[in-house]
């Protein structure tokens, strides 16, 4: 099928190699992959610190950049929220668009739920080997798309990795304090917050850190940095295109 | 027992071992406005003990929640909370037509019902009550609508010794302090300061076991209802089909204070109504497993006017103050949903932020996510300016809340009303208009991302290690600006020297090329 990556800004410019093993996996499966080069950002800083106006001017270009799209596929459980769950509020006075943002949400999918609920992947039938001790962490906004409670059906998945020796760690509900412009309006809070996501990282003694959403990893891994904890931040994303040989593992 | 607000100033216990006395409780539920959030935040992330217990006790309680919930409703939880949901959102879209008939039919059964536009209309008829009466003494069981009011202060400015007898509202009560949680109010408090405060204030032998601290109250307490010439109540749910009053509690003392004195007067939020007692059931299942994962409360008193003629027991009067209060602001359609709130705490439970922060530092009677959207809106936005923002949206509470309550929506609705009632920082207007600006057009987004870029890395310096341009990636320990906060408790990563657009146009080349 014929399937349009959303890559997200924070993707492009920050973890693009998360892009790389999308594409890759979904070649790797058969489908073809078009960019629709003029996409940007689907505004969620700017509809969460609560300038509506000017994220409906944002949510109409991500509107009519993907009108044509079968299929929109995007790395970030947050997201792909941002379009299932705010969007329509965006237009409820402008049917035209109303009509759009509801026809995009539908065909919005999460990367790794798309594999799993559309695709109808096994990561274990489809031969994925991939060596190492690792944890999840679940970014809340998984909630936005039917995703709750600590994200239990994602670590089912990581589970059918081949390989992967998974270590939960303590709570996998709770936020790690991101939140946008909440963790620079509110360092205090929101510092606390990761400090104790860090520290329940630490007590799994992972070596890796599953996170699927770059806002948390932007978050979490700099407060590792800070608190001089080694462990490496990777998306189910990478680890299944290194499983399947698509990329080459990491060099440091 | 003298008035224990007068006396808990001393700083001294019987053993002479300082007490470090907590703020002023009135303080701590109205502190100046308009109200800075950060100092208190600040405090209790800073307070270890407080860290310890609100984590651990709103962790179990949650947990408790999800186990008891899912045990029994399976599947069908979430159908629950939309039915719950459901009811409470039709019963205030008619609000006016059931208070109506509550009214005619509490009425019918003898209750005197009053109705109150605000907090001191409120105190004045309770006031009013006590003086026909000569009251000297006033139990009262747990109810956040009098922390509202400030009723106990009211009270006993005239005179009135009035005592809280839910055993958390007692302690808080002997030691100045004020609740800090919808359901546990003593959240924030360790028995070593319950022992201190009972040694002090009652002249007790100082212990800090539970069960003899629990005993010592008891003791106190039973004398008092029997003295008591009012007893005080909230009230969880009216009924309006038969003018019933539903209160739920889990020490038995609410049911001690509604029957034992004479007199009962019941402080109600015009928001607790539901249309019939075939409703009951559905929040009297979810009311309690959501609070504290307990299959339902202990005492489920439905009362349904005073003591009849062939009854034993009773009081031979009762008086409802149905309370408005802001509450009609509230009622208007953009907010209403913020109404259904049955005050069950389990948005305190699951919140994240409230586990760091405390009750108290949300500087109003309703802490928590809850009381983030509903205080903005009962004291004026500008007055609570910190609220709506001190929040990650990460949606814990809306998944939790029994009724449905779309908390982060409301969240983000009144940053939205900030903006627009222009509290906004001029610098954060114009650097988000100026990101909303760059995102109109793939070229200008990829400029400024490549500007930024450049600038992050300068300063990253040699923290770059990593030779893949997709993946060297360097750490920025201090960005100047609006994002200093970000670097005041965390690195900051810059992105690595070649987007993932730079990649796609490689990958489509080498495709052509094959």
């Amino acid at each position: 099928m014929k399937i349009d990556l959303f890559i997200t800004c924070l993707a492009d410019s920050y973890y693009p190699r998360t892009g790389i093993a999308v594409v890759k996996i979904l070649e790797h499966l058969g489908h073809e992959v078009c960019f629709p080069k003029e996409q940007t950002c689907c505004g969620q800083p700017m509809f969460n610190t609560g300038y509506k106006d000017d994220t409906r001017n944002i949510a109409r270009k991500m509107i009519d950049v993907f009108e044509d799209s079968d299929i929109v596929v995007t790395p970030s459980g947050s997201c792909a929220a941002m379009v299932h769950e705010n969007f329509e509020t965006l237009f409820e006075d402008d049917p035209v668009y109303l009509k759009k943002a509801k026809a995009l949400a539908a065909k919005t999918h999460e990367f790794i739920l798309f594999l799993t609920d559309v695709l109808k992947v096994d990561l274990k039938e489809l031969g994925v080997q991939w060596q190492g001790k690792a944890t999840y962490h679940y970014s809340c906004h998984l909630r936005g798309i039917g995703i709750e409670g600590g994200g239990a059906k994602i670590v089912d998945t990581i589970k059918q990795v081949d390989g992967l020796e998974y270590v939960q760690i303590d709570k996998p509900e709770q936020c790690c304090g991101f939140g946008g412009t909440f963790a620079m309006k509110y360092p205090q809070i929101s510092g606390a917050m990761v400090e104790d996501k860090v520290n329940c990282i630490k007590k799994t003694e992972a070596d890796v850190v599953i996170c699927n959403d770059a806002g948390c990893t932007m978050n979490i891994s700099g407060s590792c940095e800070r608190a001089d904890h080694p462990v490496k931040f990777i998306t189910l994303a990478e680890i299944i295109a290194e499983g399947l040989g698509l990329l080459e593992p990491e060099h440091v | 027992m003298s008035n224990p607000r007068k006396l808990s100033q001393e700083t001294e216990t019987v053993s002479g071992e300082s007490v470090e006395l907590t703020m002023a409780g009135h303080d701590i539920l109205f502190p100046k406005l308009p109200y800075d959030m950060k100092q208190r935040a600040k405090d209790a992330t800073h307070n270890d003990q407080l860290q310890e217990f609100v984590n651990s006790a709103t962790r179990m309680r949650d947990q408790l929640r999800i186990n008891h919930c899912n045990d029994v409703f399976g599947d069908n939880y979430d159908k629950m909370r939309e039915l719950a949901g459901s009811i409470k959102q039709h019963t205030l879209d008619h609000l006016d037509y059931y208070i109506e008939q509550f009214i005619d039919n509490a009425t019918a059964a003898g209750t005197v019902v009053h109705y109150a536009a605000d907090d001191k209309e409120a105190n004045a008829i309770c006031l009013e009550i006590a003086k026909l009466h000569s009251a000297k003494l006033v139990v009262k069981s747990k109810s956040m609508v009098t922390e509202e009011t400030n009723l106990v202060h009211d009270l006993e400015a005239v005179g009135v010794e009035t005592i809280e007898t839910d055993l958390g509202e007692y302690i808080l009560q002997l030691d100045n302090d004020a609740p800090s949680h919808l359901v546990t109010p003593m959240i924030h408090k360790n028995r070593a300061s319950v022992g201190r405060a009972f040694a002090r204030e009652l002249g007790v032998e100082y212990t800090d076991d539970p069960k003899e601290l629990t005993q010592i109250a008891r003791r106190v307490l039973r004398d008092k209802y029997r003295q008591a010439d009012i007893g005080i109540s909230g009230g969880n749910f009216m009924i309006a089909d038969s003018g019933s009053t539903v209160i739920c509690t889990n020490e038995g003392n609410g049911r001690l204070c509604t029957s034992v004195p004479p007199v009962h007067v019941a402080f109600i939020g015009i928001e607790k109504m539901i249309p019939s007692r075939k409703h009951l059931p559905v929040f009297l299942k979810l009311l309690s497993r959501s609070a504290i994962g307990s299959p339902i409360t202990v005492y489920n008193h439905i009362m349904t006017g005073p003591k009849r003629s062939h009854e034993a027991d009773g009081p031979q009067e009762q008086h409802i103050i149905l309370i408005d209060n802001g509450r009609t602001e509230v009622l208007k359609p953009e907010t209403r949903e913020m109404l259904r709130c049955i005050r069950c705490g389990a948005c305190l439970n699951s919140c994240p932020v409230y586990r760091k922060v405390g009750g108290h530092s949300y500087g109003s009677v309703y802490p928590g996510p809850i009381g983030a959207i509903l205080t903005p809106v009962f004291k004026g936005l500008a007055n609570y300016k910190d609220l709506p923002y001190a929040s990650s949206l990460c949606g814990a509470c809306y998944e939790a809340c029994p009724v449905k309550i779309n908390i982060p929506k409301y969240l983000i609705k009144l940053r939205g009303d900030l903006i627009g009632g222009k509290h906004d920082k001029f610098i954060d207007r114009i650097f988000f208009k100026m990101w909303a600006m760059s995102l109109k057009k793939a070229w200008t987004y990829r400029m400024a991302g490549k500007f930024a870029g450049v600038f992050l890395r300068l300063r990253a310096g040699k923290s770059i290690k990593n030779k893949d341009p997709y993946l060297n990636r360097g750490w920025v320990k201090k960005v100047p600006g609006p994002a200093a906060g970000w670097t005041e408790k965390r690195d900051l990563v810059t992105p690595p020297t070649k987007d993932f657009r730079s990649w796609w146009d490689e990958h489509q080349k080498q495709k052509g090329g094959k």
